[in-house]
């Protein structure tokens, strides 16, 4: 349980967001010419990082917007919080 | 068994005051090269070792454990066991394991204490009514014991349960799996420690896995944090780390970890001879032989390794377990703790190759792996010992992901499994 700065409402408690996912996972341009792999990769494949990971969080419970998070899995502190068309601030 | 545990060694023991009991397990240096390694010395890694030398005659292995044997989700689960799964495929692999339980003290010469006292599912909606008779019928149709029972017969079986209509999601009925129930988690793990190194396997404790060395699509040993070991069969069983080490091979999994929390009350005395589990609400309860309560609640919903879990989780599965056992609300809870778990997109394990040769995963057992532990190890030591799988964790593939050949629990066992 932590705390989330939602770029558009500010800090409040964790669970009034909802995670999800990975982030930066891009649909496929031309999904009829995909292979059966390339859709297992897309759909089911995750990094699924210990340390940090690129993540999407939606504030469920608030605007409802949509957001991207720089996270370390191994210990839950949130390094950045960004909007779902800016760049990462970090690679 | 060299040293075989009985009403004798205890007699002759209680008259040195138990002081002279030997070690259970060696704690041996890794040697240069192993014919197999196991990754993770949990239940399932101890039950594939003890497998892999009873089963395939494969005695120079050994069992990597990044901390101490059985510290991890073996040690953190509610040790539920049961195998009342809807699809054929899971109904095979958990029936599996439930018949290997039921003879698993006398096999390892070691009390597991399994104990018997069914499991209940809860139904609070009409649509977990339609869901559970239909697991009751596929069940019966698989072999598995399963009964329906209605409000009336629920209340006679687990009396304290609070079956008023008024409540917040009211007990609709429920099934009840009477050859289901639970087992002393250590002891699994002591068990099989025991009963594998009796057959000389290796079981390396403090040592952490840092890299796979491959050579072009064959593994050929592991970096550890005692040194390089050689071997060219490598069995991956790190639950909630199997990702970490999936990277260190250069593969990626359909994988999620995520910690999930159980929590302890004080202990009380008998008050609840089952064990109840209740998916809508989320919230399952059974009382440990110590007379403590043993509560299960949910994942979070985000990645995380730090084994803890949010509080918020708890407090959800606690408001559960007060409406549906009133007479619990001045009971105060002693330990809370979190196991992180491996979850796949279908909710069902992967025992399985992968295309780098002599590279297994025993992995995405999620929410509801210990009970498995005896047939998931008898299994994975078979598709380890063979290179190919047994027909019972043949659709447990990695390639199902690839095929869409799915065995999606998830929606019809609901969440906790």
């Amino acid at each position: 349980m932590f705390l989330i700065n939602c770029p558009y409402c500010g800090e409040r408690d964790q669970s009034e967001f909802s995670c999800g996912g990975e982030a930066h996972i891009v649909r496929p341009k031309q999904p009829t010419e995909l292979s059966d792999d390339q859709w297992a990769e897309y759909l089911f494949m995750r990094k699924n990082i210990k340390g940090v990971q690129f993540e999407r969080w939606n504030h469920t419970h608030g605007c409802r917007k949509w957001f991207n998070m720089i996270r370390d899995t191994s210990n839950d502190k949130i390094h950045a919080v960004y909007k779902m068309n800016e760049k990462p601030p970090v690679e | 068994m060299k040293n075989k545990y009985s009403i004798f060694s205890l007699i002759k023991n209680s008259l040195s005051h138990h002081e002279n009991w030997k070690q259970a397990w060696g704690d041996p240096e890794p040697k240069k090269e192993y014919e197999a390694i196991i990754i993770g010395g949990g239940g399932h890694g101890l039950a594939t070792a003890y497998y892999l030398a009873k089963k395939h005659n494969m005695r120079n292995i050994a069992v990597l454990e990044k901390g101490w044997i059985g510290g991890g989700n073996t040690g953190r689960n509610t040790t539920i066991i049961r195998s009342n799964y809807l699809w054929d495929a899971s109904a095979g692999l958990y029936d599996h394991a439930l018949k290997i339980w039921e003879n698993l003290s006398q096999e390892l010469n070691y009390n597991i204490m399994f104990s018997q006292r069914g499991v209940m599912n809860l139904a609070h909606n009409l649509q977990d009514v339609r869901d559970l008779k239909r697991r009751t019928h596929a069940n019966r149709l698989n072999g598995i014991d399963a009964v329906w029972l209605n409000t009336d017969q629920v209340k006679e079986f687990c009396p304290i349960i609070n079956t008023s209509p008024d409540i917040r999601y009211p007990v609709l009925g429920g099934t009840l799996q009477r050859r289901a129930g639970t087992a002393r988690h250590d002891a699994v793990a002591w068990g099989y420690a025991r009963g594998a190194n009796e057959m000389g396997v290796d079981i390396i404790q403090n040592c952490e896995v840092k890299g796979i060395k491959r050579n072009g699509d064959q593994v050929e040993g592991v970096e550890t944090s005692k040194g390089f070991i050689k071997t060219k069969k490598i069995g991956v069983v790190a639950a909630g780390h199997s990702s970490v080490i999936a990277h260190m091979a250069g593969l990626k999994l359909p994988l999620e970890s995520k910690p999930l929390q159980a929590l302890v009350s004080e202990p009380v005395k008998p008050i609840i001879d089952t064990v109840v589990m209740s998916n809508a609400v989320h919230a399952y309860v059974s009382q440990s032989d110590k007379g403590e309560l043993v509560i299960g609640a949910g994942t979070d919903a985000y990645v995380s390794y730090t084994q803890r879990g949010s509080h918020d989780v708890v407090e959800g599965t606690l408001k559960a377990i007060l409406e549906l056992y009133p007479i619990f609300s001045r009971m105060k809870m002693l330990r809370q703790w979190g196991g992180i778990v491996d979850i796949c997109p279908d909710a069902s394990p992967i025992i399985s190759k992968t295309n780098i040769k002599g590279l297994y995963f025993n992995c995405g057992w999620g929410t509801g792996g210990f009970k498995a532990t005896p047939g998931s190890g008898d299994l994975f030591a078979h598709t380890i010992a063979n290179d190919e799988p047994h027909k019972l964790n043949a659709a447990f593939n990695l390639n199902r992901f690839v095929s869409g050949d799915l065995v999606d629990e998830h929606g019809a066992a609901a969440v906790a499994h």
